[in-house]
């Protein structure tokens, strides 16, 4: 009997200090999950299963040539031990064979999402990464001031693809031209060159993580003009009802009943 | 030369956990292909994969499968330790001993026995559990967030940033609070180890005939695994035995050995009579 009840009873408290355990490291965890604006390694796969999938070895970080990648520490404000760019201070020079996608163990980095061709005899394109997206403040671009400035331009590896230079006439002086850079999003890898090379005190093109850096167009418009832009929503189901609770009652009933 | 004699396995010991830290560090720094990765997951000399098999436990409570290559790597690690080593990762490579150790070497240098606590041995198999349990809750590898050896290896080969506060911590932890508490009490990573370590072929022996009874080897085993010290001629068969050789180099009579399973002789009597 006495056995049995201090059986139960250290089971109680074992399980009582779980708990109190479990708690203080879910409040911990939970505030350290969320850091929105990390730039992973080319290849990554979305953010919530990269995070589940890294086990924060650091391979990509040793297989790096240009020392770009960096391993998260302790108080670096970033998931701890994950790796990630500064693109300000280095940034990922797109080498063609991948190393830091190619080494990864687990799956976290992708060599797929950066390959062309069909399974298994796929070939590695640096060109598919999507690290993350630039993005230009046209206030303090001096570019966009009027002021000649090419610099992220020049940088962009993707040149004349990802950023290429849009003349605009210039208001101020009726003469000139405003020659601004244009990111654009479907050929951008977010390598972080343009952000490097920018010249301005803080940089007025930096990389963002997609999923902060895009919205998501709508189903309901489509672009008339454009031929192909209606296959957008051809997997769209047609009759879209939204239910709610005055959905049940018929639009004559209350007429007939006569409580308006 | 007694000196060394006494303290052999704990020097050994040293020199390997020295080493794979090292070898990791050149990897990352030099490149050195002998050993490149951290203790999560690693290729040795450039093409053996090896995986912390207890972190791929946690990644797959997330939900998530990892790539074979990984799933090779913890595989290797996993059989070598359960079929050869036992828990030998943990007084063998894992950083985390040379902090816990020197703990307990100032502790008893300061004639402290006495510590804050009192905790259950089994409390680092509650631990174990939530790490499985939380991994499956937030969809990250729970332990690895907040795990000390993570902070202390991943810190000495990538950088330590703040990771020293919880290697200082553990410190203080083992001198104050509760003895051997980190590594005995606490730590999933070494119950994950004990759960697997039961069947190993490398194993302590004891040879009671040559036995005194002086019991430094008990006073000095970080894990209550002696039973049949003075009592009967066998092996420890605990999987919480590290394999740290600390009872065979303090024993003075030679009745501690590391040996084969298979040479044992005798067993528990109790164990023979049930």
């Amino acid at each position: 009997m006495t056995d049995r009840r201090e059986f139960l009873l250290g089971l109680a408290k074992g399980a009582g200090a779980a708990v109190v355990g479990g708690l203080v490291w879910v409040g911990y965890l939970d505030g350290k999950k969320a850091s929105a604006t990390v730039l992973r390694p080319p290849g990554a796969v979305e953010e919530e299963r990269f995070l589940a999938a890294c086990t924060k070895c650091g391979l990509c970080v040793a297989a790096c040539p240009y020392q770009a990648l960096v391993l998260a520490r302790p108080g670096d404000g970033r998931p701890v031990g994950t790796p990630y760019f500064v693109m300000r201070e280095r940034p990922c020079r797109m080498c063609r064979e991948i190393p830091c996608t190619a080494i990864c163990p687990t799956g976290a980095l992708d060599t797929t999402l950066v390959s062309d061709g069909e399974a298994g005899k796929k070939a590695l394109n640096i060109n598919k990464a999507r690290i993350g997206l630039a993005v230009i403040d046209r206030e303090t671009c001096i570019a966009y001031w009027g002021i000649q400035c090419d610099a992220c331009y020049r940088a962009c590896p993707v040149i004349d693809k990802a950023i290429t230079v849009d003349p605009a006439r210039n208001d101020r002086t009726g003469k000139h031209a405003i020659l601004g850079p244009v990111v654009h999003s479907d050929h951008c890898t977010g390598c972080g060159m343009c952000e490097r090379a920018c010249v301005t005190k803080k940089a007025s093109i930096f990389v963002l993580p997609r999923r902060i850096a895009m919205g998501e167009s709508s189903d309901r418009y489509i672009r008339g003009w454009e031929a192909d832009d209606e296959k957008r929503i051809h997997d769209v189901p047609g009759d879209t009802t939204t239910m709610t609770p005055r959905s049940d009652k018929s639009p004559t009933d209350y007429l007939n009943r006569e409580d308006l | 030369m007694p000196m060394i004699m006494a303290n052999r396995y704990r020097i050994l010991r040293r020199v390997v956990q020295i080493s794979v830290l090292s070898l990791f560090f050149a990897g990352n720094a030099v490149g050195w292909k002998v050993l490149q990765g951290d203790l999560s997951s690693s290729l040795l000399f450039g093409v053996v994969p090896l995986a912390d098999p207890f972190v791929l436990l946690q990644v797959f409570a997330t939900g998530t499968m990892v790539a074979g290559q990984a799933l090779l790597g913890g595989g290797i690690v996993l059989l070598f330790f359960a079929a050869v080593a036992g828990r030998s990762f943990c007084g063998w490579v894992c950083p985390v001993n040379i902090v816990t150790d020197l703990a307990d070497t100032v502790s008893a240098a300061a004639g402290g026995e006495n510590r804050a606590l009192q905790m259950s041995r089994n409390a680092r198999y509650w631990v174990l559990g939530l790490s499985l349990a939380l991994s499956a809750w937030l969809g990250i590898a729970a332990f690895e967030w907040i795990s000390p050896i993570g902070a202390l290896h991943r810190g000495v080969i990538f950088g330590m940033g703040m990771g020293w506060t919880s290697v200082v911590a553990v410190f203080l932890f083992d001198v104050f609070v509760v003895r051997n508490g980190f590594c005995g009490h606490l730590c999933p990573l070494g119950a994950f180890y004990s759960l697997t370590g039961g069947w190993s072929a490398v194993r302590v022996l004891h040879s009671k005939d040559a036995c005194t009874r002086c019991m430094r080897c008990v006073e000095s085993c970080p894990e209550p695994v002696l039973p049949l010290v003075g009592k009967w001629n066998g092996a420890v068969t605990s999987g919480e035995c590290t394999n740290c050789g600390r009872c065979i180099e303090v024993c003075p009579d030679r009745a501690m050995r590391f040996g084969l399973w298979k040479q044992v002789t005798e067993r528990d009597p109790k164990e023979v009579a049930s």
